[in-house]
């Protein structure tokens, strides 16, 4: 169905080809996952398979694409869409129309098909992926699922043979990713539509695939079989690296597989209990944050209703729920940037109010990484970046550049920071942050587009900065980060504080938040590999 | 009266009425005819709004809002050359240099020269709000819909700049949000300069990120033609754009000449026709469910035209009250401009009810 032939691609002015001789043949009706690190070239690979690489982006292409016969030299990516369907990672972008149906048609009409057969597309298309009850609302109503969901729905109603998605569901809960990927299963199923996918997350796709490529410095692997890729792959979901650890054989992909294996690991941990966090890192004495009968409307709906909340020093607790109930919201009232309707908050040592004092004090005491790190950077280079937050914050020269180093693998200081991976963006809006040395540091959704190497450098930095008093609170749908580092989890749900709990409490007895591991080893309440690791050292 | 079924209006029908209500209100300067004028559009908008898409109606009030308040202080500050004898209030007059003897700045205001600005600034509001009612009734999207493939080029742009302007918007408030996470509080000029690196930033990769989603759905694919051949298209599409955009102008503003508008509109819309064929017939595009053009579009149009004939009538005509005198007292009321206004309410009534929004 896609054939690359000895193809490499170069951007101009990059030192290196982002794609390195590149030959393979992805058969019709697979559902082929694509697994790299940040920056691997992994979205260059997917754009060339419509031809949106070279001709949109620019570069240069060697060798020769295929798509269904159709060489991508010769064809536009318009003339491709007949057969290739892009989604990109973030689909709110890619919308041209204000409404779910028109969205559905709009390919079509392109395409010229006549009404009658777009008339019926559109509704064949809307019941396959559970739309029908949306069909007449407005995209920018929709939650982060549904609208992925509809871009889907837009470029498969228009007939492609192939799908390529660009990290379908790293910006998703567990549960709206779970409802995207049961559509693609179902398109794959039942329908033979060929499917490339690139992923970080891991655990919600791998048992899904049918075939793995491993990408890594623009070196493309052969297609594998998923369970041989895991085997050899540097970055492996939870699931894996028990496997890994334990010596199972074939390395189980799914929950169900692990645990039919998991009975002998399970005896063997017996008695043993995980480590508490007590024995981490102090926490406390002292609450940090106190939020008292919170409520926040923001465009006349009310997103926060009396929220109770109080987090100890030196503690990281991690907000959990769907998208849209409320998380990012609850962060910017504590960081002040939306204007409380009633309640107050305090925070610090010094039970300070946020909301009365001035900018320029407020970052002492609370620092706010929001969900888009570039937001925060204006300069054209990471050092000129790093040189305006030391006169931001007043902070010595070269902290900033420091906190880099020390929280990073490396960045270099002339690069301009959009230039810098999705995970090296955040490690410098951290660092930035970071150099006013506030009591309370937030994170909003840090792990979107992060590798599992980045993550766990991100989950190192933030355990080290509260074994030295920062407050961490931040807002995730990563739950095996929350399984990482958390203390405490709290879930919210349509505004509301729902479950507020021991981390392993919370995260064990949650159906849609346990970890992978978790899942494996019920009844047992094992949250990481690394906890069963070290539980296993003990043992022996 | 009762609907078969919620449908929307064809946009073209909407975007008529307005700009047949906007002439209409272009051409008096009647506070009571223009006041109705923005009436019968925040009712219109109210009763037959497509709730899927955003309001903006609202932002174009306000705009008309500060467009007056603007006009009178820059008035009471600087006059405008309106001769009175009612003066209101006398401003402390600021001596300029000899050179700037005909700046006034300061001194005695008059009730004449507010009036003048207060009517002529209402007159653009009432403009604005019917811009922004055909706005909210059809969103400019599908509008575009509707736009001949010979321009596929300005097509792509208009909607890519649909969504960069109000994203902008956006944008700047929540850079502005983070800049105060770095202890700014982004107030004053050097403030506002540092913010617009990022705020164009992420617009200009937003934009590129929509153009490109546009190229891979096949946006444009059905124009296959030789480029020199689509290049003549856009060019005379354009050139009978411009005019028709020329011919309206000479025919609205009284002072450029009525008589050479319309043959320059005329001769406009014969070269845009052309193009629009030539294009039409290369147009490989196909519509769901595209609106019809039913009973109540073409009443909806009829509806526009009516307040526009009559007060380019009127005006032209001179009749009292159209442009009311400047001095302290109520302007005579067009009693056959008010009703013409009125007309253009019907459609608030008689045009299907737009697609529900669900729940």
């Amino acid at each position: 169905m896609i054939t690359f032939e000895h193809v490499s691609v170069q951007y101009a002015g990059a030192p290196a080809p982002s794609l390195h001789d590149v030959t393979l043949e992805i058969p019709e009706g697979e559902l082929v996952l694509v697994v790299g690190p940040t920056g691997s070239g992994k979205s260059t690979l997917l754009r060339t398979v419509n031809g949106l690489v070279p001709h949109f982006s620019g570069g240069t292409l060697t060798g020769r694409v295929t798509v269904d016969g159709l060489d991508t030299a010769e064809h536009r990516p318009r003339d491709l869409a007949t057969v290739v369907g892009l989604v990109e990672q973030n689909p709110t972008s890619t919308f041209v129309t204000d409404v779910v149906e028109d969205e559905v048609a709009y390919g079509m009409e392109t395409m010229g098909l006549d009404p009658t057969t777009i008339r019926r597309r559109v509704e064949e298309t809307l019941d396959l992926f559970g739309l029908t009850p949306l069909r007449g609302r407005s995209l920018r109503a929709l939650s982060g699922g549904q609208q992925q969901r509809v871009a889907i729905a837009a470029l498969f109603a228009a007939g492609p043979r192939v799908l390529v998605l660009d990290e379908p569901t790293s910006a998703l809960d567990p549960v709206a990713a779970e409802e995207v990927l049961a559509s693609l299963h179902r398109i794959v199923h039942d329908l033979g539509v060929t499917v490339v996918l690139a992923e970080h997350r891991l655990e919600r796709v791998v048992h899904h695939a049918d075939r793995v490529l491993l990408v890594d410095e623009g070196h493309v692997s052969e297609l594998l079989d998923p369970a041989d890729a895991m085997l050899r792959s540097q970055i492996y979901p939870p699931v894996v690296g028990l496997s890994r650890l334990v010596g199972w054989s074939p390395t189980p992909l799914s929950i169900r597989d692990a645990r039919r294996k998991a009975s002998s690991l399970r005896e063997a941990l017996g008695g043993a209990t995980p480590a508490t966090i007590a024995d981490r890192r102090v926490i406390g004495p002292g609450a940090s944050v106190v939020l008292d009968g919170v409520r926040v409307a923001r465009g006349g709906r009310t997103v926060l209703d009396g929220v109770d909340l109080t987090v100890s020093r030196g503690s990281v607790t991690t907000l959990m729920g769907r998208n849209g109930a409320g998380k990012s919201t609850l962060l910017g009232a504590v960081a002040a940037q939306h204007r409380l309707s009633a309640g107050r908050v305090r925070l610090g040592a010094a039970a300070t109010d946020p909301h009365a004092t001035p900018a320029r004090d407020r970052v002492r005491t609370v620092g706010l990484v929001p969900q888009q790190p570039e937001m925060l950077l204006y300069s054209d280079t990471v050092a000129g970046e790093c040189a305006a937050a030391d006169a931001d914050f007043g902070a010595a020269p070269g902290t900033c550049r420091a906190l880099l180093d020390r929280i990073s693998g490396g960045i270099d200081a002339d690069t301009h920071p959009r230039d810098l991976s999705e995970g090296q963006r955040l490690e410098l809006a951290l660092a930035v942050i970071l150099s006013g040395s506030p009591e309370v540091l937030l994170l909003d959704e840090p792990t979107r587009g992060l590798d599992y190497g980045a993550k766990k450098r991100l989950g190192e930095v933030l355990a080290g900065l509260a074994s030295t008093g920062t407050t961490v609170l931040l807002a995730t749908h990563d739950v095996e980060l929350a399984a990482e580092i958390a203390d405490r989890v709290v879930i919210l749900a349509d505004g509301e504080v729902v479950t507020d709990g021991p981390a392993r409490e919370v995260l064990s007895s949650s159906p849609a938040f346990a970890p992978q591991v978790t899942k494996v080893l019920l009844p047992q309440t094992w949250l990481t590999v690394a906890e069963v690791a070290g539980a296993l050292a003990r043992i022996a | 009266m009762a609907q078969a079924r919620a449908r929307l209006q064809h946009p073209a029908a909407w975007w008529l009425w307005g700009l047949g209500l906007a002439t209409a209100a272009s051409r008096t300067t009647n506070p009571a005819v223009l006041l109705l004028v923005i009436g019968v559009c925040v009712v219109v908008v109210d009763e037959r709004r497509d709730p899927a898409t955003p309001n903006p109606l609202p932002a174009f009030l306000v705009i008309g809002a500060v467009v007056v308040a603007f006009r009178l202080v820059m008035t009471a500050v600087l006059g405008n050359g309106i001769a009175g004898d009612t003066v209101v209030v006398t401003l402390p007059r600021i001596p300029l240099p000899d050179w700037a003897a005909n700046v006034r700045l300061g001194g005695s205001v008059t009730l004449e020269a507010l009036l003048y600005a207060a009517y002529d600034a209402l007159r653009l509001a009432a403009i604005l709000a019917c811009l922004g009612a055909a706005n909210a009734l059809a969103s400019p999207r599908r509008l575009l819909r509707y736009l001949p493939a010979t321009l596929y080029d300005v097509g792509t742009a208009v909607v890519v700049g649909l969504t960069f302007a109000p994203q902008l918007l956006t944008d700047a408030r929540e850079v502005r949000a983070a800049r105060t996470l770095r202890g700014r509080d982004g107030r004053g000029l050097r403030e506002t300069a540092r913010l617009t690196v990022p705020v164009l930033e992420t617009a200009f990769e937003r934009s590129l990120g929509l153009a490109a989603s546009m190229e891979s759905r096949g946006y444009g694919r059905a124009v296959r033609s030789s480029d020199g051949s689509r290049r003549t298209a856009t060019g005379l599409a354009l050139a009978g754009l411009v005019g028709v955009l020329a011919g309206l102008y000479g025919l609205l503003d009284a002072s450029a000449g009525g008589l050479l508008g319309l043959p320059v509109l005329l001769l406009g819309a014969v070269l845009a026709g052309a193009s629009l064929l030539v294009g039409a017939s290369r147009d490989g595009r196909s519509g769901h469910r595209r609106e019809r053009w039913a009973w109540t579009e073409t009443v909806t149009v009829a509806a526009g035209a009516v307040p526009a004939a009559v007060l380019v009538v009127a005006s032209v005509q001179g009749w009292d009250g159209v442009v009311p005198s400047q001095r302290a007292e109520l302007p005579a009321l067009p009693l056959l401009a008010v009703v013409a206004v009125l007309v253009a309410a019907i459609p608030a009534w008689v045009t299907p009810h737009p697609r529900e929004a669900a729940p």
